[in-house]
C-alpha cells in the first residue's frame, strides 16, 4: 500500500505528455478538467498495447488473442467495480459514459417501473444528462419530474426534502458533485430520505468518482453512473454500477450480439448480467484504458489527490477574492466544494474571459456547462469555470489570476 | 498556426460599442422581429426592423452576450437605416465573407465600422458570435419576403 503523503505534483505532471506543451507561445495551463481530464502515459500505453498486441474481439474466439483481450477487458471491469466499492464485478455494466448509463436506467428500468402519477425527484443543480432522460421518461409514462431547489450558495435546499419525497416518488436521481459549481451534495442523506419511501436511488457520479473515494455500499444507493474520461481514462467509456437484483429484473437496453443467450425466430433469451446490457462489440480498448486509469489513480492515492485539490481550491478562492469585480458561484466552505471554481467578472462576458485566457495559454470553460437551470437560478447566461485536477499547481492558479488581470485591463 | 493577437480582436471601437450599444431598445413601429440565439454559449439577440417599400427604415435590437456578438449587432444596426433590402443582403454576404477570411471582401467600403471586426476571423471559435446579428438579419429578410408573398 502506498504511504499516505503529499502528492509530488511535478512527478505527476511528468506522466501526462499533453501537459508539456506551449499554447499560443505560452506553457499550457489546463484548467478544463471538469470537461475532460488529460491522460497519463499508463493509459495511453494500455490503449496502444491492446491494439498493437492483443487486438481481438472478446467472449468469442477460442484463440490466444481473444483470450488475452477478454482477460484484459474483464480484468478492467473488476478494477473499475472495485473503484466504486462494488463487491461483485458483474454488477458493473460498461456504457459510453455517464449519459448512456443514465439513459440505460431510464429506459431499461424506468419504462417498466413508472406509471402515471409517479414522481421522479431530481434537482435544479443537475447536468442536462440527469434532467432530459427523466423528462423523456416522464413523457412516455405520465410520471412527473420534481426538483430540489438551490440556495444562494448553490447548495440543495434539504428543508424541502420531506415535502418533495412522497409515497409517489419512485426514483431519486442526484449528482454526487455538481459540474457547474463544484457543490458536493449530501447524497447519503438524500438517499436515506428516498429509501424511506421505497424509491430507487441513482447517483450521477460523473464528477464524483473523479475526486473522492466512492463506496456504493456505504452510500446505500441503487445505481451509480460515471465516466472514464474525466478521471484520466479514454473518452467513450463509462459505467453503470447497479444492484445485482435490479439488473437481473431489468429488461435489456439494446438488442444485438453479446447480450443474448439463445435466439429463436420469435423470441430470444438473454445473457447473464452485465452482458445482457452490452449489445454489440464493446469499447474493449476503452474499458482496458479505464482500468489503467483506475490503477494509476490508486497508485497515487485518492486521499493525496483530494488534499492536493483542496489546497488548490483554497488558494484559488483566496486569490479570486482579491480581484475586483469577480463573483464566485457555489459554496464558500471547502467541505462542500469540489475542485471547480465557477465565476463571472463585471463587464467581461465569460466568452471574452475565455478567449483572453486562451491567448495566455490558460484553458478554461465558458458557457452554461450543460446546466441551464443553474445559470437561471443565478440569473446569468453563462459563467467561466476553472476546474482543477491532480496535476495542477499553485503557479498555474497564479497564471489564471494574471490572465484575469489582463481581462480587467481590456474591459475596465 | 500563427498566434493571433488579442488587440486585433478587442479593438477600441468594438469595446466601445459593447459598453455603449447603439439602437438598443424596443422599436415600437416594427414590422418584423426575429429572435436568434446561440444555444451553445447563451448569446442572444432580438432584432427589430421597420421595413417599408423594400427599404429598412429603422433597426433596433435587444440582446445579451459577449462583446463580439453585441458590438457586431450594434454596428450592424447603424448601417441598416435607409438601406434597401438587397443592399442589406449584400452587406450580410460581404461581412460573412470577411469572417470566413476573405481578404478582398474586407476592402468593401460599404462595411464601414464592421471592418473593425476583421480580426475576429483569426479566432475561428468566435466567428459565430460576430455573425449572430447577421443571422438574425437574414432570417428577418426571409420572413419579410415570405409575408409579402402571402
Amino acid at each position: 500500500m502506498p504511504v499516505e503523503r503529499g502528492l509530488d505534483v511535478q512527478a505527476v505532471r511528468s506522466e501526462f505528455p499533453a501537459l508539456a506543451q506551449a499554447v499560443h507561445g505560452k506553457p499550457l495551463v489546463y484548467l478544463d478538467n471538469a470537461a475532460t481530464s488529460q491522460k497519463p502515459r499508463a493509459v495511453l500505453d494500455a490503449l496502444s498495447h491492446y491494439y498493437r498486441a492483443d487486438n481481438a474481439n472478446v467472449h468469442r474466439g477460442i484463440h490466444e488473442l481473444s483470450r488475452r483481450a477478454t482477460d484484459a477487458y474483464e480484468g478492467a471491469r473488476a478494477k473499475v467495480a472495485a473503484w466504486v466499492g462494488a463487491d461483485d464485478p458483474q454488477e458493473l455494466v460498461w456504457t459510453r459514459g455517464t449519459t448512456e448509463a443514465i439513459n440505460l436506467v431510464a429506459t431499461a428500468w424506468g419504462l417498466d417501473n413508472l406509471t402515471e402519477g409517479d414522481e421522479i425527484l431530481i434537482s435544479v443543480l443537475e447536468h442536462h444528462s440527469n434532467i432530459v432522460p427523466w423528462q423523456l421518461l416522464a413523457r412516455r409514462t405520465g410520471a412527473e419530474v420534481r426538483y430540489l431547489e438551490l440556495d444562494e450558495e448553490g447548495r440543495l435546499v434539504l428543508d424541502d426534502l420531506e415535502r418533495l419525497v412522497t409515497d409517489r416518488t419512485k426514483l431519486v436521481s442526484i449528482s454526487h458533485v455538481s459540474n457547474a459549481l463544484g457543490t458536493i451534495n449530501p447524497v447519503s442523506q438524500i438517499a436515506e430520505a428516498g429509501r424511506a419511501v421505497g424509491a430507487r436511488i441513482l447517483i450521477d457520479g460523473a464528477q464524483g468518482a473523479v475526486h473522492t473515494k466512492v463506496d456504493v455500499t456505504d452510500l446505500d444507493v441503487d445505481f451509480y453512473a460515471f465516466s472514464g474520461h474525466k478521471m484520466c481514462g479514454p473518452t467513450g467509456i463509462g459505467a453503470l454500477w447497479a444492484r445485482r437484483e435490479l439488473l437481473e429484473e431489468m429488461a435489456p437496453y439494446q438488442g444485438g450480439g453479446e447480450m443474448i443467450h439463445l435466439v429463436g425466430r420469435d423470441e430470444s433469451t438473454w445473457a447473464d448480467v452485465p452482458h445482457k446490457f452490452e449489445a454489440g462489440t464493446p469499447n474493449i480498448a476503452g474499458a482496458i484504458g479505464f482500468g489503467a486509469a483506475v490503477d494509476f489513480l490508486s497508485e497515487i492515492g485518492m486521499d493525496a489527490i483530494a488534499a492536493h485539490e483542496r489546497a488548490l481550491v483554497r488558494y484559488a478562492l483566496e486569490r479570486f477574492d482579491a480581484i475586483e469585480g469577480v463573483r464566485v458561484f457555489g459554496p464558500r466552505s471547502l467541505d462542500e466544494r469540489s475542485a471547480v471554481v465557477s465565476f463571472s467578472m463585471d463587464d467581461a462576458h465569460p466568452h471574452d474571459i475565455s478567449t483572453i485566457l486562451d491567448a495566455e495559454g490558460v484553458a478554461v470553460r465558458a458557457g452554461h456547462h450543460c446546466a441551464q437551470l443553474v445559470m437561471k437560478h443565478f440569473g446569468v447566461p453563462a459563467t467561466a469555470r476553472a476546474s482543477f485536477y491532480l496535476y495542477n499547481t499553485t503557479e498555474e492558479v497564479d497564471r489564471l489570476v494574471d490572465g484575469l488581470e489582463r481581462v480587467r485591463s481590456i474591459f475596465a | 498556426m500563427e498566434t493571433p493577437k488579442l488587440n486585433s480582436l478587442y479593438q477600441q471601437l468594438i469595446l466601445e460599442h459593447y459598453k455603449s450599444p447603439r439602437n438598443k431598445g424596443d422599436l415600437e413601429d416594427r414590422t418584423i422581429e426575429v429572435h436568434m440565439a446561440n444555444p451553445v454559449c447563451g448569446d442572444e439577440i432580438r432584432l427589430q426592423l421597420r421595413i417599408e417599400d423594400d427599404t429598412i427604415e429603422s433597426a433596433k435590437f435587444m440582446g445579451q452576450g459577449c462583446s463580439i456578438s453585441q458590438a457586431a449587432v450594434s454596428i450592424m444596426t447603424t448601417l441598416l437605416e435607409g438601406r434597401s433590402l438587397s443592399d442589406a443582403e449584400d452587406l450580410a454576404d460581404s461581412f460573412t465573407s470577411v469572417m470566413h477570411g476573405d481578404q478582398d471582401a474586407a476592402r468593401d467600403k460599404a462595411l464601414g465600422d464592421l471592418r473593425a471586426l476583421q480580426g475576429v476571423s483569426k479566432f475561428p471559435v468566435r466567428v459565430k458570435c460576430a455573425l449572430l446579428g447577421f443571422d438574425a438579419l437574414r432570417e428577418a429578410l426571409r420572413q419579410h419576403d415570405e409575408e409579402r408573398d402571402n
